[in-house]
């Protein structure tokens, strides 16, 4: 192996390793603060990128219906839920940000989706369509599974994977997508061929990173959110409600997974099912930080992204095999490390 | 009357069942149907061992139509590429499916919490990738060509033909896996779901059960597995995936995971509903969606919501029947020979146990003997826990030595310490809620039996199970509990519990008893009742050490105390030197003065 | 003396189990009331339904609001704030962040006083204010628990077992706080296993045993019951 070589597959596993970097940090929030173990993470990367795409060839993406659904159902089950107690303001509220909010969403996208419009503004309406899933998705599936057990909400979750699944296959078709980059320059660094839009996913996941460092710890909602994570009861008991923590995991979740979609969609050809297999390599790397800690997440994020760029040049078949056997030896770490929780 | 006795509880569902084996052979009852049967008996074995790997063992699995793959591919492999016939592929698929359950489970049994399930993920989509790219099993194309199943030189071709192989593998296993619940074996299984605390407490070796979970739960796939290759004729990586894995816990979930009969219930909606689903929904919707792919998503996370126990267990309340005869002449349990003498049962020297740097116990000694309550006192947080989960081997202690009848135990395993007559109860409450006070009780006497894994399974243990439950039932009654004991014990008050508790660790025949906290959560005339039994078995030359806080219960009933104060022995003596100790006073019966 | 708190008829139960059983308190709006009992007689398991964190049949009124259905942050915006016996802090962040999420509900806008107040009351919190909080001592922590709870300027302070696991010397300093908590004019509810302790400093007591009240009354009262201390001390004269 050269060093033109070593590079190009460093380089590779960078790109790759990032994305993961983002996702299993998402996993890492989502479980600290809710105890879901969320398979259905990677979907949301498909979704966001396929959704940019559609809006990127002047086509209506199919996501806007779902998004539309998730609002008109999760207002309803709220009034089921509050109809002892609602207020004037409160039936006000649940129709602007339920039904009302979503449905004008899904206006402007039908209005706006033929038009060739910038860049910047496709990704942010990607945005707007994909991430308000996330919260929706936890009001109205997990929030009535609150008590239970991991296992239980872990089963949830391939659910909510299995939902949309099918739902991308009926939004974006089995046909693949790829979006045109934001910047369509190469350089070159050394022996190396860099494209811009992989400096780009490289940068704005650092970015992201340290957003997150910035949110959780600089701001007061960072900090709620953190100590929701850290201990639930606690959380409450200064009154901080766990469906308000749920909520806001959900919501970063949803959207690291989108603008992860939108971030590589010009790099790769996306298909409505390509996100289980990119979310479950974050979750590899979620599993390597035990679920607890952000930049272990990072550090073995980068290290799956290398690993796979190696298999994937050495034995390109048994890419997944290698990289899911992986997952073992680490998971025996784990497990061995793990205190004993059985006692209360 | 003899029509109505046959139709009572339990024939109800037999009778159903039989209707439903005999309806391929009703005339006019399509084929599409019969092979629908047969997918369902397969979807039905593979859900059976997920029954017993989740719902009794507790280990959830998303990778079992791996091991379904593994034997399938083996067998198509062996009868295409080298012409064996499929009946002598069948001990080489299982065997080949053990093994590899026998390895796979050594590394995931080990895992705990949510590592377990996510290990079956991880493990489950490697095998499926690997399957997809050995050019030896044909890639992605499978291999087909498989022959069929033959019977006397008839090629079992059609759905009928096949379809009383399939159900005669199903109601084998069924039957087997009844058998295996309701044995000492299965009784530990069961016990783990709630914690392998208390299952190791009464001498389950909680990783060799497991692992027994788990292959158990593999060859039930591999039988799948072997009948799916020559039912289906041909054999690709895609029915083998992680969502094929995901569905059979689907179907566990649905039927309702803690069922034996809800393997099959699990498998019959779930088959039906993906057939009807793949002719309906596209209909409806036009074409191009996964629709099944969105009504399993929304099945899966409704059940999770509504119905979280499953469609049997529904049933199950109308029909089970826990009751259990119990045979009183049954010859008694061997019990090991009274202990003789007045040397020390326990003794205990400089116990210390540090979490970080913070000594919990420090430097904590005692002795015990044959026929002597005594009492460990102290305040909340003084260590008496600590002490307790030292002494029987659940947490390792950081110094000292504990002798139990002059052998060393200190370092040994909790399994190992109960099977030197020591037994115990807990301060918070270990009963597995699902299982009926009297099984409970039973596990109690698990070391004290020997059937095995195959011999219960084939109920040749059914003189020993007798012994167990009625020296379980004598220990109930002596604990004022018999009228409970068909009771599942999660419907216990907390004071019947405690005692069903004390009843648990009798079944032991121990020499030792140590109780956590008994008298808390008792009523007045319950403690009496209590102070009673503890000074009969004191009377019969019982050791019994005594963590307590009533200290009427304390002062009344023990032989002697050690008071524990911030994890330091601060006095030892008869209960009334202990009343007028001015230590004791300071520490425990406060006074800010 | 005015209710600030009353409760009647409340149950709770851990599925089929009642761990509380139909009892009735009621709060004056200063000084302290204590609640006393056995291990396992329910009196953690009244302050956490009192505080809505788990959930209970019957009905509890705040200063004359019915408050049955709130949820624990709505009543943590009315005034009420629980240290509970595990003290429930956020272990892998620093003091400071603990005790300003302590008013993350109310009194946020007054946050910087109260922290001042907190470091006033609980000079070694001030010392250690940026050291993680899993670092801290017993006594530390369990300052750091009731100073986070008092960030929120509460009406109603309820503790349970705040002396728990804690040396006598610093058992002393923490009944101290508690009775100068009192001279401010917060109303405090407080478990505590040492009953004679409790019932030196409170105004009033009752006496949970197996989930109901057996007994209640002036503090003064049942420190002279008879009764009471030989269950407690298991001493018969």
């Amino acid at each position: 192996m050269d060093s033109t070589i070593t590079l190009f597959l460093v380089q590779d596993g960078l790109i790759n390793g990032s994305i993961y970097a983002l996702l299993a940090v998402a996993f890492v929030l989502l479980f600290a603060v809710t105890r879901i173990i969320f398979v259905a993470q990677g979907d949301f990367v498909a979704y966001g990128g396929l959704t940019f795409a559609a809006l990127q060839q002047g086509s209506v993406p199919g996501s806007i219906w779902l998004l539309a659904g998730l609002g008109v159902i999760a207002g309803i089950l709220e009034f089921l839920r509050e109809r002892h107690t609602l207020t004037r303001p409160r039936i006000l509220g649940i129709l602007a940000g339920d039904f009302i909010a979503p449905l004008a969403l899904v206006g402007v996208v039908i209005l706006v989706a033929p038009y060739d419009m910038p860049y910047l503004f496709d990704m942010a309406l990607a945005l707007a369509l994909v991430v308000p899933m996330g919260p929706y998705i936890y009001r109205i599936c997990f929030r009535p599974m609150a008590n239970a057990s991991v296992l239980v909400l872990l089963i949830g979750s391939v659910g909510v994977h299995w939902l949309m699944i099918g739902l991308g296959l009926l939004f974006f078709g089995a046909e693949g997508y790829r979006a045109a980059p934001m910047f369509g320059a190469n350089f070159v660094v050394g022996p190396v061929l860099v494209s811009a839009q992989s400096l780009l996913v490289m940068g704005a996941t650092l970015a992201l990173l340290v957003g997150f460092y910035l949110f959780f710890g600089r701001t007061l909602a960072g900090k709620a959110l953190m100590a929701a994570a850290v201990n639930a009861r606690g959380a409450s008991l200064v009154g901080i409600s766990p469906s308000f923590s749920g909520r806001t995991a959900f919501l970063m979740a949803a959207f690291v997974g989108a603008i992860s979609g939108i971030l590589i969609s010009p790099l790769t050809t996306l298909y409505y099912d390509s996100g289980f297999l990119i979310g479950l390599k974050g979750f590899v790397a979620a599993i390597v930080a035990g679920f607890a800690s952000f930049p272990l997440a990072v550090a073995g994020a980068i290290a799956i992204g290398i690993a796979e760029a190696v298999s994937a040049f050495f034995a390109s078949a048994f890419k997944e095999v290698i990289v899911f056997s992986l997952i073992l030896p680490v998971l025996i770490w784990r497990s061995i490390r793990a205190p004993h929780h059985e006692e209360d | 009357m003899k029509k109505i006795e046959l139709m009572n509880n339990r024939s109800i569902p037999l009778l159903i069942a039989l209707a439903a084996l005999l309806a391929p052979y009703i005339p006019g009852v399509p084929l599409f149907w019969v092979s629908l049967l047969n997918y369902i008996g397969l979807a039905a074995l593979v859900t059976l061992g997920l029954v017993v790997l989740t719902g009794v063992g507790g280990m959830t699995s998303f990778g079992q139509a791996a091991f379904v793959g593994i034997s399938a591919y083996t067998t198509a492999v062996l009868s295409v590429k080298y012409g064996i016939s499929p009946w002598l592929t069948l001990p080489v698929s299982i065997l080949l499916t053990t093994l590899s359950a026998f390895l796979i489970g050594l590394m995931t049994v080990r895992l705990s919490g949510h590592y377990l399930p996510l290990g079956t993920i991880a493990w489950g989509i490697a095998i499926s990738y690997l399957f997809g790219n050995l050019e030896y099993l044909g890639r992605y194309n499978g291999i087909s060509g498989v022959p069929p199943l033959s019977i006397g030189g008839i090629e079992l071709i059609e759905g009928r033909q096949v379809y009383p192989v399939v159900w005669l593998f199903v109601t084998v296993s069924v039957f087997m896996t009844r058998n295996l619940l309701d044995s000492r074996t299965g009784r530990a299984m069961s016990a783990l779901r709630s914690g392998k605390t208390s299952a190791e407490a009464f001498g389950v070796n909680t990783t060799r059960t497991k692992l027994i979970v788990f292959v158990y739960a593999g060859v039930l796939a591999g039988l799948a597995g072997w009948l799916f290759a020559h039912i289906q004729r041909a054999v690709t990586p895609s029915a083998f995936g992680i969502n094929a894995g995901i569905e059979y816990l689907l179907m566990a979930v649905v039927g309702g995971a803690g069922h034996v009969y809800g393997a099959i219930v699990g498998a019959a909606v779930v088959v039906l509903l993906k057939n009807q689903l793949q002719d309906i929904l596209p209909v409806i919707f036009g074409q191009g969606g996964n629709f099944e792919s969105i009504a399993f998503g929304a099945l899966l996370i409704l059940a999770l919501i509504y119905a979280r126990d499953g469609i049997w267990a529904a049933i199950d309340q109308r029909f089970s029947n826990r009751q259990r005869h119990i045979n009183r002449d049954a010859r008694p349990l061997e019990t090991a020979p009274a202990r003789q003498g007045d040397a020390a049962l326990l003794t205990v020297e400089g116990l210390t146990k540090r979490f970080g740097g913070l000594a919990a116990v420090n430097d904590v000694g005692f002795k015990l003997k044959p026929g002597e309550i005594l009492g460990l006192l102290g305040p909340n947080g003084a260590g008496k826990s600590t002490t307790f989960n030292l002494l029987t081997g659940v947490i390792p202690l950081t110094e000292g030595k504990i002798w139990i009848d002059g052998v060393r135990v200190d370092g040994m395993l909790p399994e190992e310490i109960a099977a030197r007559g020591v037994a115990r109860t807990f301060q918070h409450v270990k009963l597995a809620p699902e299982m009926t006070v009297l099984e409970n009780v039973a596990l109690g006497a698990h070391l004290r039996g020997h059937a095995g894994f195959v011999r219960g399974m084939l109920r040749l243990d059914r003189e020993e199970e007798e012994r167990i439950f009625a020296e379980a039932m004598r220990n109930l009654e002596r604990t004022g509990l018999a009228d409970d004991a068909f009771q599942l014990a999660g419907n216990l008050s907390l004071g019947a519990s405690r005692m069903a508790e004390i009843a648990r660790a009798l079944c032991l025949a121990p020499s030792l008893l140590l109780l956590d906290e008994p008298a808390a959560g008792l009523r007045r005339f319950e403690k009496e009742e209590l102070a009673k039994l503890l000074s009969s078995l004191r009377a019969d030359g019982m050791g019994i050490l005594l963590v307590e806080h009533d200290m009427e219960f304390v002062m009344g009933l023990t032989d002697r105390i050690v008071v524990l104060d911030f994890g330091t022995r601060i006095a030892e003596g008869t209960p009334t030197e202990i009343q007028r100790n001015p230590a004791v006073q300071e520490a425990y019966l406060g006074g800010l003065q | 003396m005015s209710v600030l708190l009353t409760a009647t008829d409340l149950s709770v139960s851990y599925g089929k189990v009642v761990a509380v059983h139909n009892i009735a308190i009621e709060l004056p709006g200063s000084g302290i009331v204590t609640l006393i009992g056995a291990n396992g007689a329910g009196k953690s398991t009244t302050l956490l339904s009192l505080m809505g964190v788990l959930p209970a049949k019957g009905k509890v009124m705040f200063d004359g609001i019915d408050i049955t259905r709130s949820p624990v942050e709505e009543r943590v915006e009315m005034g009420i704030s629980l240290v509970s016996e595990k003290r429930d802090l956020f272990s892998s962040m620093s003091v400071e962040d603990n005790l300003r999420l302590g008013c993350y509900r109310r009194n946020r806008s007054h946050g910087g006083e109260a922290l001042e107040e907190v470091f006033g009351r609980f000079p070694r919190l001030k010392e250690r204010r940026h050291q993680l909080a899993a670092t801290l001592s017993g006594g530390e922590r369990q300052m750091l628990a009731m100073g986070r709870a008092l960030m929120a300027r509460p009406r109603l302070l309820m503790l349970d077992e705040p002396s728990l696991g804690l040396a006598p010397l610093i058992v002393r300093d923490i009944f101290r706080i508690v009775t100068d908590l009192k001279d401010s004019g917060i109303a405090i509810l407080l478990i505590e296993q040492n009953a004679r302790a409790a019932l030196e400093v409170a105004s009033a007591g009752y006496v949970m045993e197996l989930g109901e009240i057996t007994t209640h009354g002036p503090a003064g009262e049942l420190i002279n019951d008879r009764r009471l201390i030989e269950s407690y001390l298991g001493i018969r004269q």
